[in-house]
């Protein structure tokens, strides 16, 4: 796609009201009314890289919370009263971010705000849903425990983040669980939910007077400072390592990583690009073709760039039955060696920079998608425009570039390489 | 793969007018229909709230065509269908809806396999000419279909092979459907997915492949009768067969007994168990009965204000969670489910119990209203939020077609649901007759020993 075709692709941003409550809270608003229903979604920034240590779990624990009664209700009537005129409000923590969703038709708005303000500001943490919903969580992370895939995953992280946050899983693990009690939900809770520390967005039937009342209303009695938030750098570890976590199984669930690159580092956007050609699309990605094609090693096989606000990995993930997983390990690295030392094609650049400016348009068919889209922008320190700007620089990535970073990215093709399974050979 | 299907709907019986018809029409999306001469049916969904377009063919056919001994061929092809045609040779068409910035899948469920691109509304007629070409064109060679199988059993291992509950799920399928196909696992039993040959798939192919099974539906950012002129254009010239491939299957019997399937595993460390019911599906059941069924499983185990939840978790406190799943949308009798997992140190067999009584008093005594009003009005919303997202009212639309449903019951889903009445769903509830189920307890073993013995008791861990 030309530069000159981006520049006369309507502009997404100017779809986007910024909107300011009386109270100084700020919004992005797409207003739209093809469909009765309004989508909200917003973050604090903290989320799981908050847990105190040994705590691991906080953040998520917090946020299966905040929906068990708050105000005049206990959790059973505060889930009648969402389920009576199908209001769905939840919240999930992130590994920097803890994220509130609502989803509510029209004519039900005032309801779900009100609702949504009692979740945000006044929910109990009563001990009885304390307990419960620790004990879910529990009972799923028992689920997985011997999921090979699971623990690959858990295991590829602590080794590649050793005692820092962003090692320990976001749902904590059972042992530091149990060493939650209400009062570090509390601390992380008033830290957390301040209005410094929030970035809002809101899709569908409503205009933005009515948001912005809303939003005073939901958000306007949080303090305005957060807590300190002192996460610090984490370079990734473990380059090199291969290491296996034995389970009767006959496929070895396999990930593999290095350091990636910062989100707002000038070469992101060409290692996107670089990341596709490798293992981001499914037909026509190397890795795909390498691994899946040509030798039936896997079903799935992707690669991915992952950015927390400090930390930064390229990671990606497959499965093989065992008698092969050494051999898709093989592959994976003499693909990811010849990116690096080669870099790609200029038809396999063409390719992957018409793909990913094309498919962009497809992440905003929804309004719970493109609330998510607005939040997330947000969350990551980028403006409106970057909606607009974002397939420019796309279409900007020269081979010269892509070469560069791949050679930056993947430099002489070590790899952290975690299993989980009986991987033979290994 | 497979999916679990939410919705939708079969006509009351009444004839009705489409004067009568439009009246009751909730705002909906607009929704065209029209058939080609050669019998492909096409369904057009407007909406226009974003320049992209979501475009599916549906088969009349899924796993549960797959022929005895050949367990997985559906899912197979479905994968083959990927390798490329007389006109384009693999990967040439996914490398031009890749660089059109489009995505693209596809699924095999047990009555139906779909396939669809995602792409910027201009680029129609590009998937159409893609699908078109692959209805009639596929071709298969040795070196594509052998690396594939073996992709198959890789996903077959990292669905099942490595997660005992998946195990576990299959076996209870087997048990619950012992002469119908829907006991057969979608991606096919290990053994027989091995001996899957091109040859097998291309005599699948050639059966079911035909415009006459075939089921066009296209959402979006699109005018209708320029989709339709499209699709005369790139479908139109497809052969018709004559008629319709027949789809058989051997219905399965009235169950008399309760059975119970068991897997320990040591890696299973959290216990967890479920029970599915034999019941009517939206096709097979008589004027109402599927609505019930629906309104019954929201009722009991829709989230935590179903009676399930609140029984289990909160009164007795012997659950962590618990919910209820009816899978409607099938061409034959389906599945109901209702599952709990236990608290620490309350063994399956009580989960179980309790479970079980939720469902009798709910057959014996009914409901308070309140409850069953709350369930109906969260439903509908259902179709409402649905309108927000093309994917999912084209996936909808596809699927009830593909069970022989039509647009006027999808249509209509929203006031069958509201015309339930208590009585119904009262009468819904005998169908989880604990004779009529197959519960599955899911246990941890001692290490070195994966086998319960027959009959084996659940352990309180």
């Amino acid at each position: 796609m030309s530069a000159q075709t981006i520049a006369e692709s309507p502009s997404r941003a100017a779809s986007v009201q910024k909107v300011r409550s009386k109270g100084g809270i700020e919004a992005w608003l797409v207003e739209d009314y093809s469909v009765p229903l309004i989508a909200v979604e917003f973050n604090f920034k903290g989320g799981a890289a908050q847990d105190p240590p040994g705590k691991a779990g906080a953040a998520a624990l917090l946020a299966g919370l905040l929906d068990e009664g708050a105000g005049p209700y206990d959790s059973e009537a505060f889930h009648r009263a969402l389920e009576e005129d199908a209001i769905e409000i939840s919240f999930s923590a992130d590994r920097d971010i803890l994220t509130g969703r609502m989803q509510t038709l029209a004519r039900h708005a005032s309801r779900a705000f009100e609702l949504l303000r009692l979740a945000v500001i006044e929910a109990h943490l009563d001990p009885e849903p304390f307990e419960r919903v620790r004990n879910q969580i529990a009972a799923n992370l028992r689920r997985e425990a011997n999921d090979p895939d699971f623990v690959a995953g858990r295991d590829f992280r602590a080794l590649a983040y050793p005692d820092h946050p962003y090692g320990r899983p976001v749902r904590g693990g059972l042992s530091t669980l149990q060493a939650l009690g209400r009062d570090d939900l509390m601390g992380l809770r008033a830290e957390m939910f301040a209005r410094g520390n929030l970035k809002i967005a809101a899709v569908g039937a409503i205009d933005a007077a009515a948001l912005s009342g809303h939003l005073d209303q939901v958000f306007g009695e949080l303090r305005e400072e957060p807590g300190p938030n002192q996460v610090p750098p984490a370079g990734f570890s473990g380059v090199g390592l291969r290491h296996v976590v034995p389970i009767d199984v006959p496929q070895s669930a396999i990930r593999f990583g290095r350091q990636g690159i910062a989100r707002k580092d000038p070469d992101f956007i060409a290692a996107t690009v670089v990341n596709h050609i490798l293992g981001g699309g499914i037909f026509t990605a190397r890795l795909f073709r390498e691994v899946r094609e040509k030798r039936g090693l896997a079903y799935s096989i992707h690669s991915q760039l992952v950015t927390h606000d400090h930390a930064a990995m390229f990671a990606g993930s497959t499965s093989t039955k065992n008698e092969r997983a050494a051999e898709s390990i093989e592959v994976v690295e003499k693909e990811i060696l010849s990116l690096s030392e080669l870099g790609p094609t200029e038809g396999e650049l063409e390719q992957a920079k018409k793909y990913l400016i094309g498919s962009y348009a497809l992440r905003f068919d929804t309004s719970t998608k493109i609330a998510g889209q607005l939040a997330n922008l947000q969350a990551d320190g980028f403006g409106v425009e970057y909606l607009d700007d974002r397939n420019r620089l796309i279409a900007a990535v020269t081979l010269d570039d892509a070469k560069r970073v791949a050679k930056r990215l993947f430099g002489d093709g070590k790899l952290l390489v975690t299993l989980a399974g009986r991987p033979h050979g290994m | 793969m497979a999916i679990a299907q939410a919705v939708p709907a079969r006509r009351n019986g009444a004839d009705r007018s489409p004067g009568e018809q439009m009246q009751d029409r909730l705002p909906g999306p607009p929704v065209t229909q029209a058939t080609l001469a050669n019998g492909i049916d096409i369904v057009v969904i407007e909406d226009h709230r974003a320049a992209v377009v979501t475009h599916m063919v549906w088969y009349r056919n899924g796993a549960g065509e797959d022929p005895l001994g050949k367990s997985g061929i559906a899912h197979f092809l479905e994968h083959l269908m990927f390798k490329g045609t007389k006109n384009h040779p693999q990967g040439e068409f996914s490398e031009l809806i890749a660089s059109l910035g489009g995505q693209e899948n596809a699924f095999t469920s047990h009555d139906y396999t779909a396939y669809f691109q995602r792409a910027a509304k201009e680029h129609l007629p590009v998937c159409m000419e893609y699908e078109s070409d692959r209805m009639m064109n596929l071709v298969l060679t040795g070196e594509a279909v052998l690396p594939e199988r073996d992709v198959v059993l890789e996903e077959r291992r990292m669905r099942t092979d490595t997660d005992p509950s998946e195990q576990l799920s299959e076996a209870v399928q087997a048990v619950l459907f012992s002469q119908h196909p829907y006991g057969r696992p979608i991606i096919g039993w290990k053994h027989e997915i091995e001996g899957l040959t091109g040859d097998d798939a291309l005599a699948y192919y050639e059966r079911f492949y035909t415009p006459e099974n075939a089921i066009l539906v296209v959402a979006g950012d699109v005018e209708p009768g320029k989709v339709i002129t499209l699709a005369q254009q790139y479908y139109g010239p497809i052969s018709a067969r004559g008629t319709r491939p027949e789809r058989f299957r051997p219905r399965e019997p009235e169950p008399r007994a309760h059975r119970l399937v068991t897997l320990a595993d040591e890696k299973v460390e959290q216990p967890v168990q479920q029970t599915v019911f034999l019941v009517p599906s939206y096709k097979s059941a008589r004027p109402g009965e599927a609505e019930a069924l629906e309104v019954l499983a929201h009722l009991t185990g829709g989230g935590q204000t179903g009676l399930l939840f609140r029984r289990l978790v909160m009164e007795l406190k012997i659950a962590v969670s618990a919910g209820a799943h009816y899978q409607g949308t099938a061409l034959d009798d389906t599945r109901f489910y209702i599952y709990a997992v236990p608290a620490p140190g309350v063994s399956l067999e009580a989960v179980e119990a309790a479970a079980c009584e939720v469902i009798t008093r709910v057959a014996a005594e009914g409901f308070a209203e309140e409850d069953f009003k709350r369930a109906k009005t969260r439903l509908i919303a259902d179709a409402i939020y649905a309108q927000d997202n093309q994917a999912a009212l084209a996936r909808w639309y596809g699927a009830s077609l593909a069970i022989g449903l039509s647009v006027e019951d999808v249509i209509s889903w929203p006031q069958r649901i509201e015309a339930v009445t208590p009585e119904a769903v009262h009468e819904a509830a005998r169908w989880l007759d604990r004779r009529r189920g197959v519960t599955g307890f899911l246990l941890p073993a001692k290490r070195g020993s994966s086998n319960v013995s027959p009959g084996g008791h659940a352990l309180a861990v």
